[in-house]
């Protein structure tokens, strides 16, 4: 794919002979397709810093992408698509803007002429396709990254435990659980009991949609760490739909504690403790 | 072999596990925690695992087994200090821990223990007030 | 032992009691050099612990060897068990919880396979036991 050293040098000479041109028209025809959602002064000095690209690289003998020769084309190219990426436009559009350099050139090869005129568009082309890939690529490399980072940033938002009281620790789950966040939680949670030493936790699933066996599992498996741990958890907020699915899935939640509201489970908590720093003085029971 | 030291404290004996113990080593602690149980006469035994970054079936086993002997030597166990991650792969192996008191730290431990040992005071002043000098 | 960034196999016997705790020392460094996560790194310890016992009590000793394995996306801890023991005679009954022929709590293996992400074994009375354990990163 990559150009001959004379192909290079001759679409060096093309470009750079009248520059000014070359990048007005590039210019025009990628704001054509972008609909004005970005500003002309940028999108010019976008061109412009390609241009310079290609013409430098084009000026150093053949042009190969893939060339250690080429790593200020590359870079020029990623940084466009990043940009292109962050800003929220699409894959097309973003490759448009490379690709709309065919209709420059073949402007520019038909007035030069000459009789390897179109063996050297086919190349040049080819080239350009070449550009066009590499920019899809790094675009949609950036949007994995920016997806994945979303996805961790939600996971950290999305499951705060919170101090409730002296000795009390609470998880508000809000939204679907899948067995990723679950087990993120679960570790939050056991881990901010021995933090903040407190012996109760409450798993609040008020904001779950649904439940499945997988999940349920997670919670009870949770219930059972903490207690190895030496502290209780009590799961409040059940709404009806989750207590069907749990008694249909043939969960069982045992001896656990189950509340049907955040504020229920606290006063159970605090009943618990009350007892507890009572309880030496009248015999509970017989 | 090494040995796992025991501490006492008032009325308790304070075990806290530093090394990554061999089997032996295991079953040499439990041997020893029954002998000091019988010759200081203490009520309380709480072992802290807080430095150990694993629990397998065999100190699993090994923590239930003290748990019930010091049951029968009047004593009551309370382990202390599992860290998270252990917990969640001692319940990911199957292992309940059944018959075992814990707590989160042994502050926690020492509470357990006294108001365990003060309610059974109670009930041995209630019901035989003689029960308290009969120490095996 | 050494923990460095790219380690290449390494062997231990399964000799004696002090042997199962080297060769938990020894999974624990390779775990954290993969950058397993603090519960996959006990999750992955323990299940070595309970193997590296079944090999010296069952199969009368044997050997470990332990690698880091990369599949491209992420990395991991590879164990190997082997021993020339008698072999495990009947696998399903061997799997099931609370089933026990020794002192343990007959969770070794079923318990071990829940830890990791792959479990193979092969057994047979004239070849003896080998069991190959591993633990991806996530």
């Amino acid at each position: 794919m990559a150009l001959s050293a004379e192909e290079s040098g001759r679409l060096a000479a093309l470009l750079s002979g009248q520059a000014e041109r070359v990048t007005h028209r590039w210019t025009e025809t990628v704001a054509g397709s972008l609909r004005g959602r970005l500003s002309q002064a940028e999108l010019r000095r976008q061109v412009q810093d390609l241009h310079q690209a290609i013409v430098d690289t084009g000026q150093q003998g053949a042009i190969d992408l893939s060339a250690d020769t080429a790593a200020e084309l590359r870079a020029t190219l990623s940084e466009l698509s990043r940009g292109r990426a962050r800003q929220g436009f699409s894959a097309t559009e973003t490759a448009i803007s490379i690709f709309a350099l065919k209709d420059v050139l073949v402007e520019l090869v038909q007035e030069a002429g000459g009789d390897n005129a179109l063996r050297d568009y086919v190349a040049f082309s080819g080239l350009v396709d070449e550009m066009g890939l590499f920019t899809f690529e790094s675009f949609v490399r950036t949007r994995e990254s920016l997806i994945a980072d979303q996805a961790e940033q939600l996971l950290e938002l999305s499951t705060p435990v919170v101090k409730l009281w002296e000795g009390v620790v609470a998880v508000p789950l809000v939204g679907t659980l899948d067995s990723a966040r679950a087990q993120v939680v679960m570790e939050r949670l056991l881990q901010t009991l021995v933090d903040t030493s407190s012996p109760y936790a409450i798993i609040d699933i008020t904001g779950v949609p649904a439940v499945d066996t997988q999940v349920a599992q997670h919670i009870l498996k949770t219930v059972v760490a903490a207690r190895l741990m030496g502290a209780d958890c009590i799961i409040s907020g059940i709404r009806p739909q989750i207590a069907q699915t749990i008694v249909a899935l043939g969960i069982e939640f045992g001896d656990i504690a189950t509340k049907a509201s955040l504020a229920d489970a606290l006063r159970h908590v605090l009943r618990l403790t009350g007892v507890e720093s009572t309880r030496r003085q009248p015999r509970r029971d017989a | 072999m090494e040995r796992v030291p025991i501490l006492k404290i008032g009325d308790i004996l304070l075990v806290s596990i530093q090394l990554d113990m061999s089997d032996q080593t295991a079953v040499a602690l439990q041997e020893d925690l029954a002998e000091r149980i019988v010759v200081t006469g203490c009520h309380g035994v709480i072992i802290d695992i807080t430095a150990l970054d694993i629990v397998d079936s065999f100190v699993g086993r090994m923590l239930s087994t003290i748990a019930s002997i010091s049951k029968v030597l009047d004593a009551e166990t309370v382990v202390v200090g599992m860290r998270p991650a252990v917990a969640i792969t001692l319940v990911e192996l199957g292992l309940s821990l059944n018959g075992i008191r814990t707590a989160l730290n042994v502050e926690r431990g020492m509470e357990l223990i006294a108001a365990a040992r003060a309610d059974e005071l109670e009930y041995q002043l209630d019901d035989d007030p003689d029960a308290e000098t009969a120490t095996p | 032992m050494t923990a460095g960034v790219d380690l290449g196999p390494q062997a231990q016997a399964i000799r004696s009691d002090e042997d199962v705790v080297r060769v938990r020392q020894l999974v624990r460094g390779v775990a954290v050099a993969v950058k397993l996560s603090l519960v996959d790194q006990t999750k992955v310890v323990t299940a070595a612990s309970e193997l590296a016992r079944n090999t010296l009590v069952y199969g009368g000793g044997g050997s470990v060897e332990v690698t880091t394995v990369d599949n491209g996306r992420r990395r991991g801890v590879r164990i190997v068990f082997a021993d020339s023991g008698p072999g495990i005679p009947d696998l399903d009954l061997a799997f099931t919880d609370g089933y026990t022929t020794g002192s343990g709590m007959g969770l070794g293996l079923s318990g071990a396979r829940r830890l990791v992400d792959e479990f193979e074994i092969e057994t047979s009375a004239e070849t003896g036991t080998r069991i190959t354990v591993t633990k991806w990163s996530r």
